[in-house]
């Protein structure tokens, strides 16, 4: 059912997408707490340093291709391309699982090097961020999924509804990729 | 031209006519069969995605929960006026908690549940009461009906924000009945009380429950927010400007903002905090010795957990005062039939206030040992609040001054507002001085100053909204001799209540004690004790007759028969008496003008939908 009738012609942002960059607002806020607890906690020493585990930066580059990719498959969706559309929605998909894995093996070495979670603040803090940005990754790979059903389960159509469904998917993923880089930056640079 | 819409059953219906005229098609109707909605009991009221259903939903769950919680400050209140009184009667309701002396057959209150009840009055009354109860309901009812919408902007999420909220709601209340009681750290949860499960009986269990249902919380209110945010933006009718908004939506609207980036920073609080109690991590822990025993935990600062809460905690308390502010700014142009006094500085005060609410959160730390310099930042920032503040009450009282008052229960609960608002304010002035707060905080006067400023007032807002409202949710009016008696038994219980606590917090009485009586000190204010107690009680006994005027009217009340009882120039009195999902039976109305002309050019009130005349301004735009 769709009751979410814009009464306002002047607008040009649907409803939903608005609804979703305030949620992405609020998730920003979320993490813009959690490293400015960082900066807090790090200047009061005590903080342990060590270098970034370099599967890091092979997951951000992981994340930028699979966020490329999918805005290709929408403008292929967007200009009638159904093979091309479904074909970089799943490497899109295999894309954002392997950062998944990525973080994973981020996580045991950083284990390895001897950084655990319940060591020192400084590496828990690293283990509290990027495990809550893997968890909204997933949250993202859950909406990929719905995307991959409707790609394959539906009718292959170019809708306004389809295309707007599309976009609501492809704006949290850019935002979730561009969340992680800023993430890795602050991480390596404080 | 029409002057004045009346509406009566058997006359010609002019607003139908304006609306059929200026209203615009949104073709709603034509894909969107009334009945698909009421397809049964089930998708009607349980899992309703209508906004006006899920309204009804919050009020009565928060109703529930003020009684809870209301009813565990009588509790504890017997406790601090009659310490050497038997509770042994309470025995059947609270079982084990209630100690009996063998030899007496004294009853007692245990001291760890009653640190369980502060802990639990704060948490129900602060967010499932004053935010939800309060915010969730009237965000809810009024946003789609007075900016002209069919509904919220996503009514599935919509109704997902009940249902997370009911779920917080299951979770804490299964925690009230846990052998080990419910969490007793407090309200604000600080570690390591909160942080450590072996701290107290309350810790364990109680906490893991707590914390659990706070995030069901956080996910309620954002689901919440974003849909309010996006309805007010996005989905306003036609003419419906900003500046044309009621001051209501603009209250529910910055409300939201606030929550939308405040409760994600608390939410980062206990991803941390849960982390220290799960997973051995050392975020707000350091250097604690149990029975003798070093912890493992090093290197964790437990002010950076008060930094966290009390970013979210100081938004929170207007998270919880703003839609009073603007259900109280509605409430009283209506009812004074003038026109709100400085509509434009209303709408500039609640954004300053919004914005401020940011940066002061530190004043709710002066005692945890921050760096004086930075104390002084926090000083300022909180003192500046009392600008807007006073910007508003100044525009309410002028808003009164020479109006055409009708004395209704609204109107009564509204005026009580400001009253509770100003002297509840004015020591707001003393504690945000950090150097008065360092002797005045952990005092009754800090108690006396929170809750008349924003508990009682928020009350009070809540029912100035509820009493005008009642007939819009429910087609019927609440009892008015009951109101009335409602009133005036809440005021002068709230002051007797509130107003001998700021005598002894200036004498130095510590908040949070179980019991004074090993401090001589303090032992000749044991009859101003009893005295608050009894009037608590009474206090809470006058708020069961709100109880039973609201239920009772729910089914017997007095049927409205018009559309627009009180004459208003609003939206929502435009919908028929019980509109169906969707609000409007047929067009969208448009608006022409702004939403407080009373009194106008000789006409009573001119509703947002009757077009302007010729050479006639729009109040809210301004004269062009």
């Amino acid at each position: 059912m769709d009751l979410t009738v814009s009464n306002n012609r002047r607008n040009k942002i649907h409803p939903w997408i608005f609804a979703l960059l305030a949620g992405c607002a609020s998730i920003l806020m979320m993490f813009a707490s959690l490293t400015s607890a960082y900066v807090v906690r790090h200047a009061a020493g005590n903080w342990l340093e060590f270098s970034m585990p370099t599967i890091f930066f092979i997951s951000a580059a992981v994340m930028v291709a699979s966020s490329i990719v999918l805005h290709f498959s929408y403008i292929s969706f967007k200009n009638g391309n159904e093979k091309m559309y479904k074909l970089l929605l799943i490497i899109g998909s295999i894309l954002g699982v392997l950062f998944l894995v990525t973080q994973y093996m981020g996580w045991m070495d950083l284990n390895a090097m001897g950084v655990f979670l319940d060591g020192n603040p400084s590496g828990s803090f690293v283990y509290a961020i990027s495990g809550l940005h893997a968890a909204h990754v997933l949250g993202g790979i859950a909406t990929l999924i719905m995307a991959l059903v409707h790609a394959f389960g539906l009718k292959f159509k170019v809708t306004d509804k389809r295309k707007t469904r599309f976009q609501l998917t492809l704006i949290y993923w850019h935002f979730v990729d561009i969340l992680w880089i800023y993430l890795l930056c602050f991480m390596i640079f404080q | 031209m029409a002057t004045t819409v009346k509406t009566v059953p058997g006359e010609i219906n002019e607003v139908d006519q304006l609306i059929e005229k200026y209203g615009f098609d949104d073709h709603f109707h034509d894909h969107h069969d009334e009945d698909k909605y009421k397809s049964n009991f089930l998708t009607t009221y349980v899992f309703s995605q209508d906004h006006k259903i899920i309204a009804r939903q919050f009020l009565i769950t928060g109703i529930f929960w003020a009684i809870i919680g209301a009813g565990m400050s009588i509790i504890f209140r017997l406790q601090l006026g009659f310490p050497h009184e038997s509770m042994a009667w309470l025995k059947p309701l609270l079982g084990k908690w209630i100690q009996i002396n063998a030899d007496t057959g004294m009853g007692t209150l245990a001291p760890e549940f009653y640190y369980a009840l502060v802990t639990m009055h704060g948490t129900i009354i602060v967010f499932f009461v004053l935010t939800a109860g309060l915010s969730g309901t009237f965000s809810n009812l009024l946003i789609p009906l007075q900016v002209g919408a069919r509904d919220m902007a996503s009514p599935m999420l919509n109704m997902l924000s009940y249902w997370f909220f009911f779920l917080a709601s299951v979770v804490m209340f299964y925690s009230l009945f846990l052998s080990t009681g419910p969490f007793s750290g407090g309200w604000t949860a600080y570690p390591p009380l909160s942080a450590l499960p072996q701290a107290s009986s309350g810790s364990g269990a109680g906490m893991t429950l707590w914390v659990m249902s706070l995030v069901f919380f956080v996910v309620s209110v954002l689901l919440g927010g974003i849909n309010y945010v996006t309805t007010v933006l996005n989905l306003r009718t036609k003419g419906m400007t900003l500046w044309r908004m009621p001051l209501t939506i603009w209250a529910f609207f910055v409300t939201a903002i606030l929550g939308i980036l405040s409760f994600p920073v608390l939410f980062s609080g206990f991803l941390l905090l849960t982390m220290d109690r799960e997973m051995g991590t050392s975020f707000f822990l350091s250097e604690i010795y149990i029975g003798g025993q070093a912890l493992e935990n090093v290197g964790g600062s437990p002010i950076l957990y008060q930094h966290l809460f009390w970013f979210l905690g100081h938004p929170e308390v207007y998270i919880i005062i703003l839609p009073a502010m603007g259900l109280v700014s509605e409430v009283l142009s209506v009812h004074a039939r003038k026109p709100i006094f400085g509509y434009k500085a209303m709408v500039y005060s609640i954004m300053a206030i919004g914005f401020l609410s940011f940066i002061v959160w530190a004043h709710h730390m002066f005692m945890s040992g921050v760096n004086p310099f930075i104390s002084n930042f926090f000083v300022v920032f909180t003192l500046i609040i009392a600008v807007p503040s006073a910007v508003k009450v100044f525009n309410w009282i002028t808003t009164l001054y020479r109006g055409n008052i009708r004395f209704n229960s609204a109107m009564l609960f509204a005026v009580g507002f400001i009253s509770l608002f100003i002297s509840g304010g004015l020591t707001g002035i003393f504690l945000g001085n950090s150097a008065i707060d360092i002797q005045m905080h952990d005092t009754y006067f800090g108690v006396a100053h929170f809750h008349i400023v924003m508990g009682i007032a928020a009350f009070f807002g809540m029912f100035a909204g509820v009493y005008h409202w009642f007939p819009k949710m429910f087609g019927r009016f609440m009892n008015e001799t009951i109101g009335k008696i409602h009133f005036w038994g809440t005021i002068v219980g709230a002051y007797m209540i509130f107003w001998p606590m700021h005598y002894i917090g200036l004498a130095g009485v510590p908040r949070r004690y179980y019991s004074r009586e090993g401090f001589e000190t303090f032992r000749h204010f044991g009859d101003v004790s009893e005295f608050i107690t009894i009037a608590a009680i009474i206090t809470f006994f006058v708020q069961l007759l709100f109880v039973v005027n609201f239920f009772y009217s729910i089914w017997k009340g007095r049927k409205q028969t018009t559309r627009n009882p009180y004459g208003a120039t609003t939206l929502e009195w435009t919908t028929p008496i019980i509109a169906g999902h969707g609000n409007w039976p047929g067009k969208i109305p448009t608006v022409q003008r702004w939403a407080y002309d009373y009194g106008k050019d000789g006409r009573e009130f001119v509703p947002q939908i009757v077009p302007l005349e010729e050479g006639e301004y729009d109040g809210g735009e301004g004269e062009h």
